[in-house]
């Protein structure tokens, strides 16, 4: 096995590295204090990542990206993972790789302008009774002619505000089960301002300042036919065949992320004296380090085997789950002991460790929950053995 | 024309700088190396007389171990077309440089050399006065404007009672300050593109310059640590301080 990073991949960690150094973290003071992402701040930053031919780079080129492998455009998302999320995210998008499912008339609708900077998407599945159990979703998508008509409420919707449309996943009917009848389900483009479709304000919550999540409610929604995304009821394979790696990309800006705590971390263990000496020469704070590099190096060559893996096609459900288990497990870990390092300095809002502490915790919550990826992979043990 | 752009790697800008404990030099293993700044912004020049078409061909030179190919990889994908890189373990003084510098000068034949005013590790300041004595050609040092027209190079230097304008005749070495620009990203897709750029490797002795150390370094340190400050009661304690303790009246 090959572990060294190519020219190419060395330059783009470089270019991807200095850019969020220089252009995101001088920002990231604002949107922490305000948690707001000024819309005018973001043309700006997003001017430049575009130059910088950092934006929407997770696309193929065929369509406008910069056709990054796998493993490349994780070592990518690492270094965006470091920044403030609602500025990475927004200045330096990567449209979501279901866009690339759509016909060549939906390509030029949706994901064209996505890859532009034109446009932002959203994917709405998650709902008020339908968290990880995603097929028990209650809206729903009917018939009507040639027509569908959507209703229902979904919620937790990342920047659905400032996104033109919503990808959005419906309960459109019924098949027999092994033990139940099984939901159907049907992915649909929804445009801003469609007739009874409402995007409302969602909840504050403790990750993720600026990066906002929204409700959306669906009254009698009327959409034609070429709204639908991949085939009527097969929803649930056009995500899964296109979603495949956004776990990796979890766990990739996990990496980012503790990297920059674990920097301050060590800064401070070799600085900062009390009782006559660096605190890093007690063994209570230097064994913390040991552990926390030991943390960060098993997650990453976890998150990079797997998606060396996945360019492989080789990369299995259960490999993705325990990369994305340990890196976001890890950076809780990091990101605690990077402020019990710290004493009282590492709650104070000059340092990013509070920040990267408080977002940390939704890591272990989105792209399926820690248990979930747990019982994808006992699952995957056991299933075998007939047990 | 063709501009040559010498690029030499570097400690990156942002590494606390540690000496060796023997003292024999400032440590560099596993420490981040980079471009020289003021070599990023003699590229971007470069690259920016490129678009305007002054430039026909960018060729970037670098000297030193096997890994200053990455930092030719780096002058590539911010936009050189291709690269020069002078193998050798040797350690290089200004003098050795400056005469490799000519040697490839000779074979190229450019129109103007551009580099940075100095490396930010040694801060020698001298490769591209002794480079233009060399070759015999104009030069213009801490350049942070620069316009080219007829032959000619109009310069803006940083001096200290200002910015003094000087005209060169082509060709010249010119060696560039912070504020002439901003060094742009290498963006993704010239990354990709820099792959298929070509990199010739030669050795000083296919150059015949020999590039033996002339001056020997007896030890580097540590710059002694601040002492902290006193607070001072009033002016005449402060007076007396500083006769009595600083020394300085």
């Amino acid at each position: 096995m090959d572990f060294g990073l190519t020219d190419e991949q060395r330059l783009i960690v470089e270019t991807t590295r200095a850019f969020v150094e220089n252009e995101l973290y001088p920002h990231e003071a604002e949107v922490e204090r305000t948690g707001v992402l000024r819309r005018e701040l973001v043309e700006e930053v997003k001017a430049k990542a575009i130059r910088a031919g950092l934006y929407a780079a997770n696309m193929p080129e065929a369509v406008g990206g910069a056709g990054l492998d796998t493993l490349t455009w994780l070592l990518y998302e690492k270094e965006l993972g470091r920044a403030n999320y609602a500025l990475h995210w927004t200045c330096v998008a990567r449209p979501s790789n279901i866009l690339l499912a759509g016909t060549p008339e939906q390509r030029e609708r949706y994901l064209y302008p996505c890859v532009r900077g034109e446009k932002w998407d959203c994917l709405a599945m998650t709902e008020p009774g339908a968290g990880s159990d995603l097929r028990g979703m209650k809206a729903t998508a009917r018939r009507d002619g040639a027509d569908w008509v959507l209703n229902g409420t979904k919620h937790f919707i990342s920047h659905a505000d400032i996104a033109d449309f919503a990808v959005t996943f419906m309960a459109s009917g019924e098949e027999p089960g092994p033990r139940a009848p099984r939901k159907l389900i049907t992915a649909f483009f929804v445009d801003k301002g469609t007739p009874g479709f409402t995007v409302r304000p969602g909840y504050g919550n403790v990750s993720h300042r600026g990066y906002t999540n929204a409700i959306l409610e669906f009254d009698d929604c009327r959409l034609p036919a070429e709204a639908v995304l991949g085939e009527v009821h097969r929803g649930f394979e056009v995500a899964n065949n296109w979603l495949g790696a956004t776990r990796l990309q979890v766990g990739a800006t996990c990496l980012g992320r503790a990297e920059r705590a674990f920097a301050h971390a060590l800064d401070w263990a070799s600085t900062r004296e009390q009782f006559g000496q660096k605190i890093g020469r007690f063994q209570g704070i230097s064994f913390k380090l040991a552990d926390m590099a030991v943390e960060m190096k098993a997650a990453e060559l976890m998150i990079f085997e797997a998606g060396w893996a996945y360019d492989r096609g080789t990369a299995t459900d259960a490999q993705m789950a325990m990369a994305k288990l340990k890196a976001t497990e890890m950076l809780a870990m990091v990101a605690d002991e990077a402020i019990q390092i710290h004493g009282g300095m590492g709650l104070m809002d000059e340092l990013p460790l509070e920040r990267i502490w408080r977002d940390a915790r939704v890591e272990r919550i989105w792209e399926g929950t820690s248990e979930i990826q747990r019982h994808i992979i006992s699952r995957a043990l056991l299933r075998p053995l007939g047990a | 024309m063709k501009v040559l752009v010498p690029v030499k790697r570097v400690v990156d800008y942002n590494v606390k700088i540690r000496v060796k404990s023997d003292q024999s030099g400032v440590e560099t293993a596993n420490v981040k190396m980079s471009m020289n700044p003021f070599d990023e912004i003699a590229n971007e020049q470069a690259i920016r007389l490129k678009e305007k078409g002054t430039a026909t061909e960018i060729v970037a030179v670098s000297l030193g171990e096997q890994k200053c190919q990455e930092t030719l990889r780096t002058a590539l994908a911010m936009g050189a077309d291709r690269a020069i890189h002078v193998v050798t373990d040797a350690e290089l003084q200004p003098l050795a440089v400056a005469k490799c510098l000519k040697a490839i000068a000779v074979r190229e034949e450019p129109g103007l050399i551009l580099l940075g005013k100095q490396a930010i590790d040694d801060d020698s300041n001298q490769t591209g006065q002794m480079l233009a004595a060399l070759l015999g050609w104009a030069q213009a040092t801490f350049v942070s404007k620069l316009e080219i027209a007829d032959g000619k190079a109009t310069c803006g230097r940083e001096v200290d009672e200002g910015i003094e304008t000087i005209e060169v005749t082509l060709p010249a070495i010119i060696t560039v300050d912070l504020r002439l620009n901003e060094p742009r990203y290498a963006s993704l897709p010239n990354i990709m593109k820099a792959k298929k750029k070509q990199i010739d490797s030669l050795t000083p002795e296919e150059l015949g310059v020999d590039v033996a150390p002339r001056l020997v370094y007896t030890h580097f340190e540590e710059p002694p640590k601040r002492q902290a400050g006193v607070r001072v009661e009033s002016v005449d304690e402060l007076v007396g301080k500083l006769k009595s303790e600083a020394g300085v009246i």
